[in-house]
C-alpha cells in the first residue's frame, strides 16, 4: 500500500514537473550569424486567453525564417523577470523585449542593457523608468477601448439607456479604462442610467449570478456592458434562462471585450452587438521597430471595435484570439 | 446525517427548549439563514417571488432569487460534504479544491470537445458518462495525492494542498493545450442548467443526489465514527485497529470525487472553461461552510447537515449582496463583516459560553427545585 | 474565622452541566499544617482546588484568607497568586528551556531591565535554604522531575505564599525523591506555611499530614486529625461503604487451577521489537493472570506493546493456541482475541470528544468491519450494559468521555476491551492515577475474568497490586527479561531483589 502511494506521489510530481518544463520550452536555438538575437520576457501564457494569443503571435513572428533567434522567458513575478533580463544581457542578445509583471524596479537592469548596447522594447505594459532607457513602448489604451465602445453605444440612439455594468477585477488597468469611459458618459447624459454595477472578477458564473439577481428582482434594462467576453457570456446565459432576447435588433444590447474567436462568432450570429478589441498582436509592431527603427517612444496600438452589423467571417479569423 | 441531531434532542432533559436549540449545532446556520430571510423580507418582499416562465429553450422553468440560491449553492454544498470529512479526519483543510475543479472540468471538456454536436442521444449519454467517470478518476487521484502527502508524509493539509493550489490551474490549462473550448451541443449544458421539460435546475438534483449518497454512506459504513476517532485521537484509533492513514487518505479521495462533480457542473453551466477564473476562491467558501456549520476546523466531531446548510447560507448572502447592488469596491468588506459575525457566533468557544450560561441557570434552578422538595 | 486558620472556605458550591461538582463544602487550613485533601476521583478535590485558585468561578459560598478582613473573590490564577495562594501541579507548568533561576523569577521582575546576576544569586540562596540540590543556572529541562517540582515549590515559597497547594506532586517521583519532597514540605510547615496535599497514596498521607479532609460526590464527609482516623476508616469514608480488605481479593482466584502444561493461549518466541527491548520469549495460559514488572523504562510496556503489535515487530514467532500467526498491527492482534489497555489513558486510550457509547463500542466495531456499523439501538444496548456492569458514573452514554473523571474514563476503556470479548487481555497500568475504590474494583475484575478462563497480563507500578493479583511475574530490567517469579517467590523482597539484580536466582 505504502509503496503504491509513494509511486503515485512520485509519478504525479514528475507529471507536475513535466508541465513546468512545457511552460519553459521553446527556448531559442543559438542563432546563425545573420540572425537577430532577441530575448523575450513575457507573463505566463496560461494567465489568460489574451496572453496565450500574445505568446503565439510572438512565437510566430520571431522565427528563424524571419531572421530572428529568439529566447523566451515566462514569469508572473517581477523579480524573476528582472533576473531573466540580466541573464539575457549576459547572453549578449541584440534586443530585449519585455512585458513587465510589475511597473517598478527595472531601472538598474535597463541601464545595464543600455551600457551593453542592447536595445529594449516594452510591449503590452509600461514601466516606471526614464524614457531614455528603452527604444519604444507598445501598449493598448484601455480607456480608448472603453471610449470606442461607449461612443458606439451612443450611436445606437436609444431613447433610454438602462445598463447592467459588469466589472472586471477592481483596480486592474482594463477595469479602470473600460469602467471609466462608461461612468463618464452616464454622468453626462440624462437618459443614461446604471441598473447595477458590480464586479464579477472576470468570472462568467459570477456575471451570470449578478445578471440573474437583476432579472429576479424584476428590473428592466436594455444594455449589458461586460468588461470581458466571458462575463458577457455569463450575462447572456442569464438572459437566455429568463427568455429575454438579446443581440441585433433585440431587447438587450450585449457588449463584450477582448475579441475571443467564439465571442466574434456570437457577433457574427447576431447574438451579441459589439466587441471591443484588446489587441494582443504587438509582434508586428516590434518587428517593424527592430527593422525600421522607432518613430515614437509610445506606440499605441490600433484597436478595433466590432459591430455585429458589419463584422465579417474574415474578421473573425483575423482578429479572434 | 440525522443521528447527531437526534442525539442532541434526546440529550439532557433538564435543558429547556431554548437550551436545546442553542446547543444544537444547526442553530447557527439556521439562525443566520433566518436573519437573511427576515432582512430580505423587510427590505424587499419580492425577493422571494418565484415565477414559472418559459426560457429561451421554450420550456417552462422556475426562476427567482430562491431558485438562483439553491441552484448556485449546489457546487458549494457538494464541496462542503468532502471538506467536512477531510476536516474531521485530518484536522486541516484542502485549499486546492478550486484548482482541482479546474482540472476536473478541463478533463470533461477534453473528452466532450472531440465529439460533434450531431451524435445521437445514446452516443451522447455514453460520451458524458465516460467523461464523467474519467473526471472522477482524475480528481480522485489528485485527492489521493493530497491525501498521501497528509497521511503518509505527515504534511499539514494546508501546506500539502498548497502544491496543487498553485499548480492546478496550469495543469488544467495543459490538459487542453490552453485552448479556449466552447461546446456547441446544447445537451452538454443540461447538467449545469435545465433538463428539457424540467422546471428545476439540474444542479439542484445533482447536489441532492450527493447528499443522499453521503447520508447513505454515513448510515451503512463507519465513516463517521472512524474519521471522527482519527481526527480526535489518531494514536488511540490506531490501537483500536483503525488505520488512521487510510482513513485520512479516504476522506481526501471522497473530497476528490466531490470536486469532480463540481467540475462537471461548472463546465456544463457555461459549456466552456476559463482556467484562471473557474471556481475562483471556492476553497475559501467551502472552508467557510464547514466553519459556519459550527464544526471544529481542528478536526474531530462533525455535523454534515450543518456544513451543507452553511453552504446555502453563504450563497444566500452572496445573492442578497448582488440583489442589493452593493458596490463592487465594498462587496468584499460587507461579506467579511457578515462572515466574521457568523464565525464568531459559531466558534466553539462562544457556543460553549452560551451553553455554560444556560447550564449554570439550569443547575441553579435544579438546586432550587431540590431544596424546595 | 478560627484564630490560627490561614484559609477558610465555607459553603462552596460549583455546578457543571448536569453535575453538582461541589455542594456546600467547607474547608479550613491552619497555619503550619499539612492538610490532606482526600476523595475518590470525581469526588470534587480538583474542583475545590480550581475554585480556590481562581480557575473556576464559584457558584456559591465564601472564602476568607488570613489578614483580609472580609471575604475575598478570587477571579483568576494570577489573582490567587497575589493573595498568596500558590499551586504546584502534577504536570510541571514551568518552562523546560529556561534555567532554574529564570523559571523562579519569570514574569515577576519589575521594569524593563533585569539583573540576571543578582537573580542567580538570590535563587541560589533560596535553593540552598530549602536544601534543593540544583545549580540555579542549570536548564530546568535537564533536571529530574523531582527537582523540577521542588523548583516550582521554591518559586511559590519565594512569592511569600501563605497557602501552598500540592496537587499529586509525588506520582512521578521515586521513593528517594518523595522523601526529599517531604523534607521540604516539613521545612515549609515549620515556617508557618499551610500546605494542601492532594494525593492517591495513603501511605504518604499518613507519613506527612496532620489533618485530612474527605470529600465524596462533591460533598464534605468530614475533617479529621490524622491520629484519630485509621486507614481502613479513611478508605471507607472515601468510598462511603465498608472497605473490603484488599488482602482478601485474591482468595477467590485459584492459581492452582491454571494448567501450565497445556498449550499456551499465547506464546511468543524471540519476539523482536524496534523500541529498544531485547528479543524475548513469553507465554500465557488459560485463566492465568501474569504481570510484567520492572522500573519505569525497563521495557515492560514496550514488551506488551510488541505483543499487541502496537509498535513495529521485526522478528520472532507468535502462536495462538499453538498455531503460528502473524501479528503486525493492532487489528491482527484484536482479531486473534487479544485486547490491550494502553498505559497512557489520555494519549492512547480515550477518544476525548466522542461519547462514552462510541468509546465503548469502538474496538468491537472496528473488528466487525467498516461496512457493518452497529445499529444505534445495538450500540446503546452495549453501552448501557457495560455502564451498569462496571458501574461507570456518567450522565448518559451520550456524554463525551473527556468530561468523566479519570477512574471512570479508565472503566470505559476497560468496557471497550471487555466488549471485544478477548481471550487474552493486556492491562498496562489500569490503576494508575485513579481512586482507591476503582483500583479495587479493577483488581477484582481481573481475577474474575481469570476465573472465567480468560488470560490476563496485568501491569502496575504498585508492587502490592501485582502481588495481590498476579500468579506469575515477568521481571524486566534494561529492556531484558531478567527473571520469572511465581508461587512463594511472589513477595515484595524477592521482587525487589530481582528488579535490582544481584544474588537472586
Amino acid at each position: 500500500m505504502k509503496k503504491l502511494v509513494k509511486l503515485l506521489v512520485s509519478s504525479l510530481l514528475v507529471a507536475a514537473m513535466a508541465i513546468g518544463v512545457c511552460a519553459c520550452a521553446g527556448g531559442g536555438k543559438s542563432g546563425g550569424n545573420k540572425l537577430i538575437k532577441v530575448g523575450i520576457i513575457n507573463n505566463d501564457p496560461n494567465e489568460s486567453g489574451y496572453r496565450t494569443a500574445n505568446d503565439k503571435d510572438m512565437k510566430a513572428t520571431f522565427t528563424e525564417a524571419n531572421g530572428y533567434s529568439a529566447s523566451f522567458y515566462y514569469s508572473l513575478k517581477n523579480e524573476e523577470q528582472i533576473a531573466a533580463a540580466q541573464k539575457f544581457i549576459q547572453d549578449d542578445v541584440d534586443y530585449l523585449l519585455i512585458s513587465a509583471a510589475g511597473t517598478s524596479g527595472w531601472d538598474g537592469v535597463l541601464e545595464q542593457a543600455k551600457k551593453a548596447g542592447i536595445k529594449v522594447i516594452l510591449f503590452d505594459r509600461t514601466i516606471d523608468a526614464s524614457e531614455d532607457l528603452y527604444e519604444a513602448s507598445i501598449v493598448s489604451d484601455m480607456a480608448k477601448e472603453g471610449e470606442q465602445a461607449v461612443s458606439w453605444l451612443a450611436s445606437q440612439n436609444l431613447s433610454e439607456y438602462k445598463i447592467v455594468h459588469i466589472q472586471g477585477v477592481m483596480g486592474s488597468s482594463a477595469q479602470i479604462g473600460r469602467s471609466g469611459a462608461l461612468d463618464t458618459k452616464v454622468a453626462a447624459e440624462a437618459n443614461w442610467s446604471i441598473v447595477t454595477q458590480q464586479t464579477a472578477e472576470w468570472s462568467e458564473e459570477t456575471a451570470q449570478q449578478i445578471t440573474q439577481a437583476v432579472i429576479d428582482s424584476g428590473e428592466t434594462f436594455n444594455v449589458i456592458y461586460a468588461e470581458n467576453d466571458n462575463m458577457a457570456k455569463g450575462a447572456v446565459a442569464a438572459l437566455d434562462k429568463a427568455n429575454i432576447s438579446h443581440g441585433v435588433g433585440k431587447d438587450v444590447i450585449v457588449i463584450g471585450f477582448d475579441c475571443n474567436s467564439w465571442a466574434l462568432e456570437e457577433l457574427l450570429a447576431g447574438n451579441w452587438n459589439y466587441d471591443g478589441q484588446c489587441n494582443p498582436f504587438q509582434a508586428s509592431y516590434i518587428d517593424d521597430i527592430i527593422k525600421n527603427g522607432a518613430k515614437q517612444k509610445v506606440v499605441i496600438m490600433e484597436e478595433k471595435g466590432f459591430d455585429a452589423a458589419t463584422i465579417t467571417k474574415d474578421d473573425v479569423t483575423k482578429y479572434g484570439i | 446525517m440525522t443521528t447527531s441531531e437526534k442525539k442532541i434532542s434526546t440529550g439532557n432533559s433538564a435543558k429547556g427548549f431554548f437550551g436545546k436549540l442553542v446547543s444544537n449545532q444547526l442553530f447557527i446556520p439556521l439562525a443566520a439563514l433566518l436573519l437573511l430571510v427576515i432582512f430580505n423580507l423587510i427590505a424587499d418582499p419580492t425577493f422571494f417571488k418565484i415565477s414559472l416562465e418559459p426560457s429561451s429553450t421554450g420550456y417552462y422553468i422556475l426562476s427567482g432569487n430562491l431558485i438562483s440560491i439553491i441552484d448556485n449553492a449546489s457546487e458549494l454544498a457538494i464541496l462542503a460534504i468532502g471538506m467536512t470529512l477531510v476536516t474531521s479526519a485530518s484536522g486541516g483543510q484542502d485549499i486546492s479544491v478550486g484548482s482541482a475543479i479546474a482540472i476536473a472540468g478541463s478533463v470533461v471538456l477534453r473528452i466532450a470537445k472531440g465529439y460533434s454536436a450531431g451524435i445521437s442521444n445514446g452516443q451522447f449519454a455514453g460520451m458524458i458518462i465516460g467523461a464523467f467517470v474519467l473526471c472522477v478518476i482524475v480528481a480522485a487521484l489528485f485527492g489521493a495525492f493530497n491525501g498521501a502527502l497528509v497521511a503518509f508524509f505527515k504534511i499539514q493539509p494546508m501546506v500539502a494542498t498548497l502544491i496543487l493550489f498553485t499548480a492546478g490551474r496550469s495543469i488544467a490549462a495543459w490538459i487542453n493545450n490552453n485552448e479556449n473550448i466552447s461546446i456547441n451541443d446544447t445537451r452538454f449544458g443540461y447538467f449545469g442548467n435545465f433538463l428539457p421539460g424540467i422546471p428545476i435546475p439540474t444542479p439542484v438534483f445533482i447536489s441532492a443526489a450527493c447528499m443522499i449518497i453521503i447520508a447513505i454512506v454515513l448510515k451503512v459504513t463507519n465513516l463517521r465514527l472512524y474519521s471522527q476517532a482519527v481526527g480526535i485521537n489518531a494514536s488511540s484509533s490506531r490501537l483500536n485497529g483503525i488505520n488512521p492513514k487510510v482513513i485520512k487518505l479516504l476522506t481526501f479521495i471522497i473530497l476528490g470525487a466531490c470536486v469532480a462533480v463540481c467540475g462537471f457542473i461548472k463546465v456544463s453551466r457555461t459549456s466552456s472553461i476559463t482556467y484562471a477564473v473557474i471556481a475562483n476562491n471556492i476553497e475559501m467558501d467551502a472552508i467557510l461552510a464547514v466553519a459556519l456549520g459550527g464544526n471544529n476546523l481542528g478536526g474531530g466531531k462533525f455535523n454534515m447537515t450543518a456544513s451543507i446548510l452553511g453552504a446555502y447560507v453563504i450563497q444566500f448572502l452572496t445573492t442578497t449582496l448582488f440583489k442589493f447592488k452593493v458596490s463592487s469596491s465594498a462587496i468584499s468588506a460587507y461579506k467579511a463583516v457578515v462572515v466574521i459575525l457568523l464565525i464568531i457566533m459559531s466558534a466553539p468557544v462562544v457556543r460553549k459560553w452560551f451553553s455554560d450560561l444556560k447550564n449554570k441557570r439550569t443547575a441553579a434552578k435544579a438546586q432550587v427545585r431540590k431544596e424546595g422538595a | 474565622m478560627e484564630k490560627d486558620a490561614v484559609l477558610e472556605m465555607r459553603g462552596i458550591c460549583k455546578y457543571f452541566p448536569g453535575v453538582r461538582a461541589l455542594e456546600q463544602v467547607d474547608f479550613t487550613l491552619r497555619e503550619g499544617e499539612i492538610h490532606a485533601l482526600m476523595g475518590e476521583n470525581g469526588a470534587g478535590k480538583s474542583t475545590l482546588i480550581k475554585v480556590l485558585t481562581g480557575v473556576y468561578p464559584k457558584d456559591g459560598g465564601t472564602v476568607w484568607l488570613k489578614g483580609t478582613g472580609s471575604a475575598i473573590h478570587i477571579k483568576s490564577p494570577q489573582d490567587a497568586q497575589s493573595h498568596g495562594i500558590a499551586t504546584v501541579y502534577q504536570e510541571i507548568t514551568l518552562c523546560p528551556n529556561l534555567t532554574v533561576a529564570e523559571n523562579m523569577y519569570i514574569a515577576r521582575t519589575k521594569g524593563a531591565f533585569t539583573n540576571w546576576k543578582k537573580i542567580n544569586q538570590d535563587a541560589g540562596k533560596l535553593l540552598d535554604e530549602l536544601g534543593i540540590p540544583v545549580n540555579p543556572a542549570e536548564q530546568l529541562g535537564n533536571c529530574s522531575i523531582a527537582v523540577q517540582q521542588m523548583v516550582a515549590i521554591a518559586r511559590a515559597v519565594d512569592m511569600d505564599c501563605k497557602v501552598l497547594i500540592l496537587d499529586e506532586p509525588t506520582s512521578s517521583l521515586d521513593e528517594q525523591e518523595v522523601q526529599k519532597l517531604f523534607k521540604l514540605m516539613r521545612d515549609l510547615k515549620a515556617k508557618g506555611v499551610g500546605i494542601i496535599f492532594v494525593t492517591h497514596f495513603l501511605e504518604q498521607v499518613y507519613e506527612v499530614c496532620d489533618r485530612i479532609t474527605v470529600l465524596r460526590d462533591g460533598q464534605l464527609v468530614g475533617e479529621y486529625i490524622i491520629e484519630e482516623l485509621p486507614r481502613v476508616q479513611l478508605v471507607s469514608k472515601m468510598l462511603g461503604k465498608d472497605f473490603d480488605d484488599m488482602a482478601e481479593i485474591k482468595s477467590d482466584a485459584d492459581a492452582e487451577k491454571v494448567d501450565y502444561n497445556g498449550t499456551p493461549v499465547y506464546q511468543a518466541i524471540n519476539l523482536t521489537g524496534t523500541t529498544g527491548i531485547k528479543p524475548f520469549d513469553f507465554e500465557i495460559h488459560k485463566g492465568e493472570v501474569n504481570g510484567f514488572t520492572g522500573l519505569l523504562g525497563s521495557g515492560r510496556s514496550e514488551s506488551v506493546r510488541a505483543i499487541f503489535g502496537a509498535d513495529r515487530v521485526v522478528g520472532g514467532k507468535v502462536m495462538i493456541d499453538g498455531k503460528e500467526v502473524k501479528i503486525r498491527k493492532p487489528l491482527d492482534a484484536m482479531k486473534h482475541g487479544i485486547s490491550y489497555l494502553p498505559e497512557d489513558r489520555k494519549l492512547d486510550g480515550i477518544v476525548g470528544d466522542l461519547s462514552v457509547r462510541d468509546n465503548i463500542i469502538l474496538a468491537l466495531q472496528v473488528m466487525k468491519g467498516f461496512f457493518k456499523p452497529f445499529s444505534r439501538a445495538q450500540a446503546e444496548a452495549f453501552a448501557d450494559e457495560y455502564i451498569k456492569l462496571l458501574n461507570i458514573k456518567t450522565a448518559s452514554s451520550d456524554t463525551p468521555i473527556k468530561s468523566l473523571s479519570g477512574g471512570n474514563q479508565q472503566k470505559v476503556i476497560l468496557a471497550r476491551w471487555l466488549l471485544a470479548n478477548p481471550v487474552y487481555l493486556i492491562l498496562d497500568e489500569p490503576t494508575r492515577g485513579i481512586d482507591v475504590g476503582t483500583k479495587v474494583e479493577i483488581q477484582k475484575l481481573v481475577l474474575k475474568l481469570a476465573a472465567e478462563g480468560k488470560s490476563v497480563t496485568f501491569i502496575s507500578s504498585e508492587i502490592d497490586e501485582m502481588i495481590r493479583t498476579c500468579s506469575r511475574l515477568v521481571v524486566m530490567r534494561d529492556g531484558k527479561v531478567v527473571g520469572e517469579l511465581k508461587g512463594n517467590d511472589l513477595n515484595q523482597n524477592k521482587i525487589m531483589a530481582t528488579i535490582a539484580g544481584g544474588e537472586s536466582k
